[in-house]
């Protein structure tokens, strides 16, 4: 992680100087246009804004700090599962839920990062996927709790606010799962430009220049964890809210595998290359649903390679590629004038 | 005591696999500090050729396991000259997404080809018996886990300390530029080293099929356990490496006598728990 990239931060900054929070508006505008757009798609668009969250934690973690984990999909299903079991067993109001399933994937996080963020390199990333595998046993382990391979059901959810039922065409879930997004959006887009979250970006690119210049480099660390722990949380609570059924795929490797090739796809450091991303893995997989599961991996297996050695920086570096032609061809005309 | 004797006999067999199949990753991260979530395909594709080449091919038993074990050290090669050498230089992310990405595209490769079941390993007659020890009766197989995977560490103990290849892989392991400006061709090295290493897993695949078997989502479902290998023996360490395999084979099947119910957790938590300990491997220089 030798590149210098400070553009990504100025480049949000030029959009955030205003006082107006403008990405969240174009998103929110986006979202209610594809709300309006597409009314039989919006479970499909509620599991995209999900994945979009997921995503953004895992930026949060290897796009912002340069931590390397494959195992975010336990703090996803660990906030699923909780969710689930909050709603089947203590009460089924949606935000609670999601308040619970946040601080449970902070937990979660929390304890494993006092532990895990001490490693480095091959090490860390061998305990993030152990950490997955640990979860997925016990929750497997703890069927007459989680359901084991029938998964977790039976629960339903109170109206949200009191006010507006979760409808059989997903309405209320997806304008829910929307806001929760712009929010956490909006959240992580000051936290990554605040003195915190440049000091974690300054770990990204050099953690040991960080450590000598004073900076708690494991506290930071360990913060910006359990933060991405949280919004994993609250992710997997929205999943397992709207659906109405948490299952062990949630806490799988394929499932951390799969939120890791979105960030890749669409570019890390940037949390619009997350949403990017998962919204072209998504909607690729949508219409691939009709392959069957293996040719599907290998989809995902030669996308992996394809974007490891011919676009390390992702789609956004398509973007920034086009715009350098662009930015190069005006130059050139502006040139051709002068003469 | 019968337990534990159980215990320690089935551990060793298990170690002894494990430390065939993860000798090559060591030695590769070892030397180029690449990590390679990807290595658990050789055992595999190991057991399948094995497997179609004594199934349809009609070869005998020993040169079937031999041509496959070559067979997959020479694929092995265009693979590393190609594909995973681009990656050396690369940040360790760029070399987990790589190797995540082959494992993907083979597992699902051989679930189209060969199917999503258990593909079954013939063995000879003489290895399908067992084995009288007096105090307990072994199967021949894992008599042949034991003979493959000793013989194994001996052959490569020697390779290493007393040839001139060894020479110069453990030079290389030791510092890459240092290696080169001494005049080892270090790409010639990685190559070979990356072959050997396939070729030992694509042994150790096929004498363990009994314990291990050979299916589709194989080089997913042992993952973790090659790599956690790797990290408690410590990178390039040959006796790390040994031990480290016959520390996880030893809690692995205690934790499958004593508590079958939750061996899997127990396994994981006692893997997660050496190496947040160790995170250099137990006999660990610090990283580099």
């Amino acid at each position: 992680m030798t590149q210098t990239t400070v553009k990504p931060s100025l480049a949000l900054g030029t959009l955030h100087t205003g006082r107006l929070p403008i990405p969240e508006l174009i998103a929110l505008v986006v979202g209610l246009g594809c709300f309006f757009a597409f009314p039989s798609n919006l479970g499909f668009m509620t599991e995209i804004v999900i994945m979009i969250l997921l995503v953004l934690s895992l930026d949060l973690l290897l796009g912002y700090t340069g931590i390397a984990s494959l195992g975010q999909a336990a703090m996803f299903g660990g906030g699923a599962y909780c969710a689930g079991l909050f709603a089947l067993h203590i009460h089924n109001d949606p935000l609670l839920g999601l308040i619970m399933a946040a601080l449970f994937g902070g937990l979660m996080a929390g304890v494993s990062g006092l532990l895990f963020l001490r490693a480095h390199g091959l090490s860390f990333i061998i305990l993030t996927i152990a950490f997955g595998s640990l979860t997925f046993a016990v929750a497997n382990q703890l069927n007459w709790l989680t359901g084991g391979d029938d998964g977790l059901y039976g629960y339903i959810m109170a109206p949200l606010f009191g006010a507006f039922e979760f409808d059989f065409f997903g309405r209320t879930g997806f304008l829910y799962s929307l806001g929760i997004l712009l929010v956490v959006f909006y959240g992580l887009r000051r936290l990554v430009n605040s003195p915190f979250g440049l000091s974690a970006q300054g770990i990204r690119e050099d953690r040991q220049r960080m450590t000598s210049l004073g900076f708690p480099v494991y506290r930071v660390m360990l913060m910006i964890y359990i933060i991405a722990g949280a919004i994993a949380g609250i992710a997997g609570a929205l999943s397992a809210q709207t659906i109405q059924v948490v299952g062990l795929q949630s806490l799988s490797f394929t499932m951390s595998a799969e939120a890791l090739v979105m960030l890749i796809l669409g570019g890390t450091g940037r949390l619009y290359g997350a949403v990017i991303g998962t919204v072209v893995f998504m909607v690729v997989h949508h219409y691939a649903a009709d392959l069957d599961p293996s040719t599907w991996m290998l989809v995902i297996g030669l996308m992996l390679i394809a974007v490891v050695l011919f676009l390390p920086k992702g789609m956004v570096q398509l973007v920034d590629m086009t715009r350098n032609k662009v930015s190069r061809l005006n130059g050139g005309a502006g040139h051709d004038n002068s003469k | 005591m019968g337990t534990l004797i159980n215990i320690l006999i089935d551990g060793v067999v298990y170690g002894l696999l494990l430390f065939m199949i993860a000798v090559g990753l060591t030695i590769t991260m070892g030397l180029m500090r690449f990590i390679n979530l990807a290595h658990g395909v050789f055992a595999m594709l190991g057991g399948y050729a094995a497997i179609w080449l004594i199934r349809q091919m009609g070869l005998p038993w020993l040169p079937g396991v031999i041509i496959a074990v070559l067979a997959i050290a020479a694929i092995s090669v265009p693979l590393e000259r190609w594909l995973v050498s681009r990656v050396y230089q690369r940040p360790p992310l760029d070399q987990v997404l790589l190797t995540i990405g082959i494992v993907f595209c083979m597992v699902a490769i051989s679930g189209l080809v060969f199917g999503t079941r258990v593909s079954s390993m013939p063995f000879p007659e003489f290895l399908s018996g067992s084995l009288d020890l007096g105090f307990k009766v072994l199967p021949a197989q894992r008599i042949l886990v034991v003979s493959v995977g000793v013989a194994s560490f001996v052959g490569l103990w020697l390779l290493l300390e007393k040839t001139r290849f060894g020479i110069q892989l453990r030079a290389t392991v030791d510092n890459v530029q240092t290696a080169s400006a001494m005049g080892i061709n270090t790409r010639r090295v990685a190559t070979l080293a990356f072959a050997l290493g396939a070729g030992m897993a694509a042994l150790g695949g096929i004498v363990g099929s009994a314990l291990m078997p050979i299916e589709p989502y194989y080089p997913l479902t042992y993952m973790v356990l090659f790599l956690a290998v790797v990290a408690v023996g410590g990178q390039g360490n040959l006796t790390g490496t040994l031990v480290g395999a016959l520390l996880l084979g030893m809690i692995d099947t205690a934790t499958k006598y004593l508590a079958p119910q939750l061996s899997s957790i127990l396994f994981f938590v006692a893997i997660i728990v050496i190496i947040s300990l160790r995170p250099n491997g137990l006999f660990g220089r610090a990283a580099v």
